[in-house]
């Protein structure tokens, strides 16, 4: 399936991205971009379990949720010293993202489709009680990020401005993009896409498919807690409600289906478009813009789903076709 | 010579119905065996049983002398048994060529050489014009092929093949069963289910016939078709005479 | 752990019995997503909302009309039965055989619409009906049993035995059943399948209309309050397995049990936390059900 933008406009996008900041020095914009690339990774991690190997979580917060307090309780740990670093933690809270993933996987992955759904919900909800009832990692209440002076990489915090934040997510996105796309044409993406297809066929062929399966699951999982490290370090305050809510999950799929499911660039375009969006009914509607954007997302899911399952990458590449 | 394939004893149940009882027989290697039956005389579910996705309640299922009963369909895959299914089951989102890669990666991690023997095996089946198009355009005799050549991508010993011609034009048969041949004289030991009888007459060494889930005949194709058991089960007793 | 203080077999036996009156409320829940599945084995995730929908339906023509809910229980069951047939017409008809992927979403898009359309018009502040028609409790052996709760799970129970009765003795719920066991046959038959599935999602959100109608006697009414509702039903569908209407009943009872109990023995704010886990051991066990056909 060839993409539609090639190498070459891949390229330009990537010059652009960089040279984002150096035009645009105001925090907002900067912030905005950031939000897109944060989304945009998400997306692409729960692509690689969903998109390329068909399993729909719908419950994929749990990970990003993983990752951001794996990082943050680990920093609060004073004791560590120098240990006690952000980087550190993302290393720690994308490995512990993976083992979760594999526990979880181990009887969720027994049920197929609908129930499979069901089961991811299930499990979010479950962790999201459970850390809300922990207060050893702040139940309700959550947790403060500590702040570290000076502002620099080894402290992962920056508080005079927002530039190198914006670098960090960039390469984040890159970094996911680029290991979903040596995915995609290595062994494993072929063995991912015939799970999807149809796993009876794809076993009768050699695939042990619980263990793709997991391994899907462990790459999607690392990467998502990544982001939710860097989401810590970037708002400096984790609780329940922001980083382990269905909304969340919600939201990550719905980024990836508006894109394009199963592409490499879906997750991108979906992150384009529904960041602004929710951005332009943030600031016009106030106060309830934060239910209206909701209910935007809601009728775009329902009209996605109808209209083109395969979302704008395949809108794009009808009418390629066409022409 | 030891079988390729031993099959003793072999029952499955399904609550109260018994899908398979006592099956036995053996395959050589090399050797292309038909199975014939009429409807619900438990051909799939041996299939099923063969191939891992049913495991068998009593009897033993032994490979090259190894027991392979009870393995997982991917286990048994990587010990040489490919299979095609009745229900045909392609990889409808890829491509044809892609498809067969994937039955190439059993036996190779490089993608280029996966796509360098999956285009092998699509020109052997003739369906290499065709190796972009995506798998669920294709007609059910395309299909037929692809399900052929992704499982021989996969180099089997023992491959089976669980109807060839069902839902196939006439004028497509010859091809698929010239294809069989082809595939038998390279080596490869074949079980095939098959109901059209002048196909298995032309290309089974040895017949197995299956009545309610039981062996009533093996043989010579000749012996089998003219055992009257065999008539009594697909025409009734009337024709046994 | 929190446990309570003083765990006697009276504060057990008295969270047995409001299990139970709750579990036949779920029941009736998850009669009506079993249904959908069965005709159509296309899960319904905005189920819970239709619950929402249906409980600020009672709310509503209680605060503006002063009828009490179960007064205005009729024109609820109406109004939802409309809303599950719309849904069907305007929305699932066209996913009927599209990739799973679409079907889980087009329902899971109706419901964030539903729940954050709620939000926008009412805000999260909790609702509740006040002097209900029916309240208060009732003594019966030394156990107390909150009348609006009784009404809810008898109430629940009677719409249950009613639905029982339509599918498997009218000439249209059997037609449902033709449907649900083969869409072909059934059309070559003479079916109208259009009609049945259109039908089906009308009833199954009928049930909800009812269970909405009748929780909303007692029961804290917001935008929220369909997720965890769903959940249960699903929990309470699976073990009986997806398509299998009376099992429903069984489940339904054993979620309200395991809901008090979980939450009795181990603590309250994990009560659905166990419940959840144990709908995992459940599908771990047998991924189709305990008695169910998928």
């Amino acid at each position: 399936m060839r993409s539609l933008l090639g190498p070459l406009a891949a390229f330009g996008l990537l010059g652009a991205a960089l040279a984002f900041p150096l035009v645009f020095t105001l925090p907002y914009p900067r912030d905005v971009m950031i939000r897109i690339f944060l989304y945009a990774m998400l997306a692409t991690a729960w692509n690689v379990l969903a998109g390329y190997c068909g399993q729909i979580s719908l419950g994929h917060a749990v990970f990003f949720g993983t990752g951001a307090y794996s990082s943050t309780v680990l920093l609060r740990q004073d004791w560590l010293g120098v240990w006690a670093s952000p980087w550190i933690g993302m290393a720690l809270g994308a490995l512990l993202a993976a083992l979760l993933s594999q526990v979880i996987g181990f009887p969720v992955f027994r049920l197929r489709g609908h129930y499979f759904a069901i089961a991811t919900i299930a499990v979010g909800e479950i962790v999201q009680t459970v850390v809300i009832n922990w207060d050893a990692v702040g139940g309700a209440r959550g947790l403060f990020v500590p702040i570290k002076r000076p502002d620099s990489l080894a402290n992962f915090q920056f508080h005079e401005s927002k530039q190198t934040y914006y670098y960090i997510a960039l390469a984040l996105l890159v970094l996911a993009v680029g290991i979903s796309r040596w995915i995609v044409r290595s062994r494993t993406g072929y063995y991912f896409r015939a799970i999807r297809e149809d796993q009876d066929a794809a076993a009768a062929l050699g695939i042990p498919v619980a263990r793709y399966k997991q391994r899907a699951m462990a790459i999607s999982a690392a990467l998502t807690a990544m982001g939710g490290t860097f989401y810590a370090q970037y708002v400096f305050f984790i609780d329940p409600e922001s980083v382990l809510p269905l909304s969340l999950s919600i939201l990550v799929c719905l980024v990836a289906v508006l894109g394009g499911v199963g592409t490499l660039w879906g997750p991108i375009l979906g992150a384009a478009i529904l960041v602004p969006l929710g951005e332009v009914t943030r600031v016009q509607l106030g106060g309830t813009g934060k239910a209206l954007d909701l209910v935007i997302y809601g009728l775009l899911i329902m009209v996605v789903s109808v209209v083109q399952p395969g979302g704008i990458m395949a809108l794009l590449q009808r009418g390629s076709r066409r022409s | 010579m030891t079988p390729l394939l031993d099959i003793e004893g072999v029952t499955k149940r399904f609550g109260g119905l018994v899908a398979n009882r006592e099956i036995s027989f053996q395959v050589g290697p090399g050797e292309l065996v038909g199975v014939i039956g009429p409807n619900g005389a438990g051909k799939s579910t041996l299939f099923d049983l063969l191939t891992g996705f049913q495991a068998p309640d009593a009897g033993h299922i032994r490979l090259d002398g190894a027991s392979i009963a009870g393995l997982r369909p991917d286990e048994i895959s990587r010990r040489g048994v490919g299979r095609t299914f009745q229900k045909l089951k392609p990889f409808g989102g890829m491509t044809v060529l892609e498809n067969v890669m994937v039955g190439a990666f059993q036996k190779t991690a490089d993608p280029r050489q996966a796509r360098a023997e999956a285009e092998r095996a699509l020109t052997s089946v003739g369906l290499a014009d065709r190796a972009h198009a995506h798998a669920r355009v294709l007609s059910t005799g395309q299909r037929k092929r692809l399900e052929m050549a992704r499982a021989l991508a996969t180099r089997p010993r023992l491959l089976l093949l669980d109807e060839i011609t069902g839902g196939v034009d006439q004028r497509s048969i010859p091809g698929l069963v010239e294809l069989v041949r082809q595939l038998h004289a390279g080596g490869t030991a074949l079980i095939v289910i098959e109901h059209n009888m002048r196909v298995i007459m032309g290309i089974s060494q040895r017949v197995v016939a299956l009545h309610l889930g039981e062996v009533i005949a093996v043989g010579s194709p000749t012996a089998v078709t003219s055992d009257a058991r065999v008539i009594e089960a697909y025409l009734g007793r009337a024709y046994a005479g | 752990m929190v446990q309570y203080p003083s765990m006697t077999a009276e504060v057990l036996l008295q969270g047995i019995l409001s299990g139970l009156l709750m579990g036949l409320v779920y029941a009736l829940i998850a009669a009506g997503l079993s249904l959908i599945f069965g005709l159509m084995e296309i899960v319904n995730f905005a189920h819970g909302e239709f619950l929402m929908v249906a409980m600020f339906t009672s709310y509503w023509a209680w605060a503006l009309w002063r009828l009490d809910p179960l007064l205005s229980l009729p024109l609820t069951v109406c109004l939802l039965f409309a809303l599950g047939a719309a849904t069907y017409w305007g929305l699932i008809r066209w996913i009927l055989d599209a990739p799973m992927l679409a079907q889980i979403f087009a329902t899971f898009g109706l419901a964030v619409f539903l729940r954050s359309t709620a939000q926008a018009l009412w805000g999260v502040d909790f609702l509740v009906v006040k002097n209900p028609l029916v309240e208060g409790r009732v003594s019966v052996a030394g156990l107390f049993l909150g009348l609006p709760q009784l009404v809810a799970s008898v109430g629940s129970l009677a719409a249950f035995a009613g639905l029982h009765w339509f599918i498997s003795r009218t000439e249209t719920g059997l037609a449902l059943q033709a449907t649900a066991q083969d869409r072909q046959a059934a059309s070559l038959m003479g079916i109208d399948t259009q009609r049945m599935f259109a039908l089906g999602w009308g009833i199954g959100a009928g049930c909800v209309g009812v269970a909405g109608a009748l929780l909303s006697m007692f029961f804290y009414i917001f935008p929220e309050v369909g997720v965890t509702f769903s959940l249960l039903a699903y929990v309470a569908v699976a073990p009986g397995g997806f398509g299998n209407v009376p099992g429903t009943l069984v489940a339904g009872v054993v979620v309200g049990l395991v809901e008090v109990l979980g939450g009795l023995l181990i603590a309250p704010a994990l009560k659905y936390a166990v419940v959840f886990a144990i709908y995992l051991v459940v599908v771990l066990w047998r991924p189709q059900g305990l008695f169910g056909r998928f």
